[in-house]
């Protein structure tokens, strides 16, 4: 599926600085019974943004108005776990088009940068500041500016680049997508799979 | 000219190249394709939105597994949405010409049981499928890792995905292990050793003695447990044991093929001198049964110790903290004697013979404790057709145990299998994240062999005292 293109994002950011958040807490299994792309973003964090009323939780960052923006920073290993894209959609259908951490799992990468969420790693150093700040000033606003590869925190000025391949800049760039990519190799695929062994 | 040594994954991997992306990926072809009922419909919508057709439907498999009931397979599926995935997952499947072993066919099953079970799997594959553990395939020498739902609709359009080669990182495990001590418990040792995010960018091969005399089932529960340090997948290099396992089975080749294919598999072994990122040595003399205490699978360690404090454990110190909370813990605390409610025998981690057969070791001649609710679920029909025909049912039934149909079930509770909110599980699944068995669920992951135990006496209790 298409995304929009991705250039340089400017935008308050929502802080959830939380190790280890797994792909279950971003979504839930018991929400993944849906057979199209939708309305995902509405459980986002589920379990740690609603009790089990369906109140929400007084306590959470989401619910809590002083925080929002299109960035969310996490803690360090955002992303592990299961390999449910819908983590990745939920993030994406909230509104959310980065996330920062000092580490991602693999696959949680993939899958963001696969539909048009771009991961941003950043040193512990830099990621320790970036909370401070902006529970410093919930207002403080974040560039993520992907043609330079840079995040900059903009009261300061304070940046550090980040790395991404150049393949995946050039498709988040334009919003393209692997697939349209892998349907104009068809030829070259089928040559190949007539040499393989298995 | 002497040739590079090289690992058994860049064999395997460089072998499916199609092409090299300058400062990019690799396109990168795939044997083997698994698909269900729950990352696989948003994938055939959007094949379906580019008017694609699947380029290589013989190569991919479907299986119903992750939210289809444990109990009563044989009446309709009474939740709506879990019913509609499963109908999604037949039409697209029928539609397109893929093979599709739906609720009740015979050989239904957890994918991940079922794949290797069939002889589809085999050394020297690439195998995906949307589902982290699809990396228990890597017990055949295969390199086989879980993908997103966007890779699925690449490999049905394209039979390839878009990858950058991982680092390599070999585990050595050499020794013998002590009585009692189960491929679960050397998974579960090296996660609490390197924590559930020590090898992220790696892929893994076990090597050593330790790895080399376990059969298929254990390698398998091994393999499938790789993603919990961080891992893409973990492999081990084919030997006698896979050709034997692999004998016969329905898919594997057959004749002069089944000649052929044992020749090339025998080449599949990291050659010597061949380096790796990282290399980790460890002491099967030092691994006891293992138990989780926390919220994610490092978190876990031997079951005659206590509860470490904050200061011992990687994991930041208000993460460990929150975790510890969850599962009502305190830190210093004995794990030993902790009360337990539920008790799941199953999943692609542990839901093989071999596992029942643990587990009925330890159940024979006693009986289920009062507090214990037992779920204990078949990775697959042929698992529970071999339970009825070992004998195993007759020595569950008796010590008080129903066995239920083949699912994913309580791994992670997308059916009606919920751990209630605030309930300990002893679970042999694979991840004890808060709320995957249940919303407030709170799991000790566990071997087969931990988990009789807690089922008999009702606590955590160390099953070499039963043995
Ligand atoms: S048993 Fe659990 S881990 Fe295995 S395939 Fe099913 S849901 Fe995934």
């Amino acid at each position: 599926m298409a995304y929009d293109k991705f250039e340089i994002l400017k935008s308050t950011a929502v802080p959830l600085p939380i190790e280890n958040v797994d792909t279950d807490q971003i979504i839930p299994a018991r929400f993944l019974k849906a057979t199209e792309r939708k309305g995902f973003g509405d459980n986002l964090f589920r379990d740690w943004r609603y009790n089990t009323d369906g109140t929400p939780k007084a306590d959470f960052v989401l619910n809590n108005g002083t925080y929002s923006g299109k960035i969310l920073v996490g803690g360090k290993n955002f992303g592990s776990g299961s390999s449910r894209e819908h983590a990745a959609w939920a993030i994406y259908d909230y509104g959310f088009r980065c996330v920062v951490s000092s580490f991602f799992a693999d696959i949680f990468k993939n899958n963001s940068l696969n539909i048009g969420v771009l991961p941003v790693q950043v040193s512990s150093e830099f990621l320790d500041k970036i909370f401070k700040v902006i529970e410093k000033d919930p207002k403080t606003e974040l560039e993520v500016n992907l043609p330079d590869q840079t995040i900059t925190l903009l009261a300061s000025g304070e940046k550090e680049s980040f790395s991404i391949d150049g393949y995946k800049k050039h498709n988040m760039l334009n919003g393209f997508d692997d697939i349209d990519y892998l349907q104009a190799m068809k030829e070259e695929i089928l040559a190949f799979a007539t040499r393989l062994t298995h | 000219m002497t040739k590079t040594p090289e690992t058994l994954f860049d064999k395997v991997w460089d072998a499916h190249v199609v092409k090299h992306i300058a400062d990019g990926p690799d396109v990168f072809f795939i044997d083997r394709h698994f698909i269900h009922e729950v990352t696989s419909p948003v994938a055939f919508l959007g094949l379906q939105k580019r008017n694609a057709r699947v380029l290589f439907p013989e190569r991919t498999f479907a299986t119903a597994d992750h939210n289809t009931p444990t109990i009563d397979q044989h009446l309709p599926v009474k939740d709506a949405l879990s019913a509609n995935q499963l109908k999604a997952l037949e039409e697209n499947s029928a539609k397109h010409g893929i093979s599709h072993w739906g609720l009740g066919d015979p050989k239904n099953g957890i994918v991940h049981v079922v794949g290797p079970e069939n002889g589809i799997t085999l050394p020297g594959m690439t195998v995906v499928c949307g589902d982290s553990h699809t990396s228990t395939h890597g017990a055949f020498g295969a390199i086989a890792f879980g993908i997103g739902t966007s890779e699925v609709e690449m490999v049905l359009a394209s039979q390839c995905i878009m990858q950058v080669k991982p680092k390599k990182m070999r585990i050595n495990v050499n020794g013998a292990l002590g009585k009692g001590i189960t491929p679960k418990d050397v998974a579960l040792y090296i996660i609490s050793q390197i924590t559930a995010s020590g090898a992220t960018g790696y892929f893994v091969e076990y090597a050593g003695d330790v790895f080399e005399n376990m059969s298929m089932e254990g390698r398998m529960t091994v393999c499938n447990l790789s993603i919990e340090m961080g891992a893409r997948g973990g492999m081990i290099a084919p030997d006698q044991t896979t050709i034997d396992y692999l004998k016969g089975k329905e898919k594997a080749p057959k004749g002069e093929e089944w000649t052929k294919a044992v020749e090339y598999w025998k080449t599949l072994k990291t050659d010597p001198g061949a380096v790796f990122d990282k290399e980790l040595n460890y002491n099967a003399a030092d691994i006891e049964p293992q138990i989780t205490y926390g919220t994610n699978p490092g978190l876990g360690t031997g079951i005659s110790r206590n509860i470490p404090f904050a200061s011992a454990v990687k994991d930041g110190e208000a993460s460990y903290k929150k975790s510890l909370a969850y599962m009502g813990f305190s830190e210093g605390e004995k794990i030993i004697g902790k009360k337990v409610d539920y008790v799941f025998l199953g999943s692609c981690t542990n839901g093989r013979i071999e596992d029942f057969r643990a587990f009925a070791s330890i159940v024979k001649g006693r009986k289920k404790a009062d507090n214990i609710t037992a779920w204990l679920v078949p990775g697959s029909h042929v698992v529970e057709q071999q339970i009825k025909d070992e004998g195993i049912l007759d020595i569950l039934t008796e010590a008080g145990f129903q066995l239920r149909q083949p699912g994913c079930s309580a791994c992670l509770a997308m059916n009606d299998d919920k751990i209630p909110a605030g309930k300990y599980a002893v679970s042999t699944s694979n991840r004890n994240f808060e709320g995957r068995q249940g919303p407030g669920s709170r799991t000790l992951l566990a071997s087969p062999l931990v988990a009789a135990a807690a089922a008999v006496t009702g606590v955590v209790t160390d099953p070499r005292e039963l043995l």
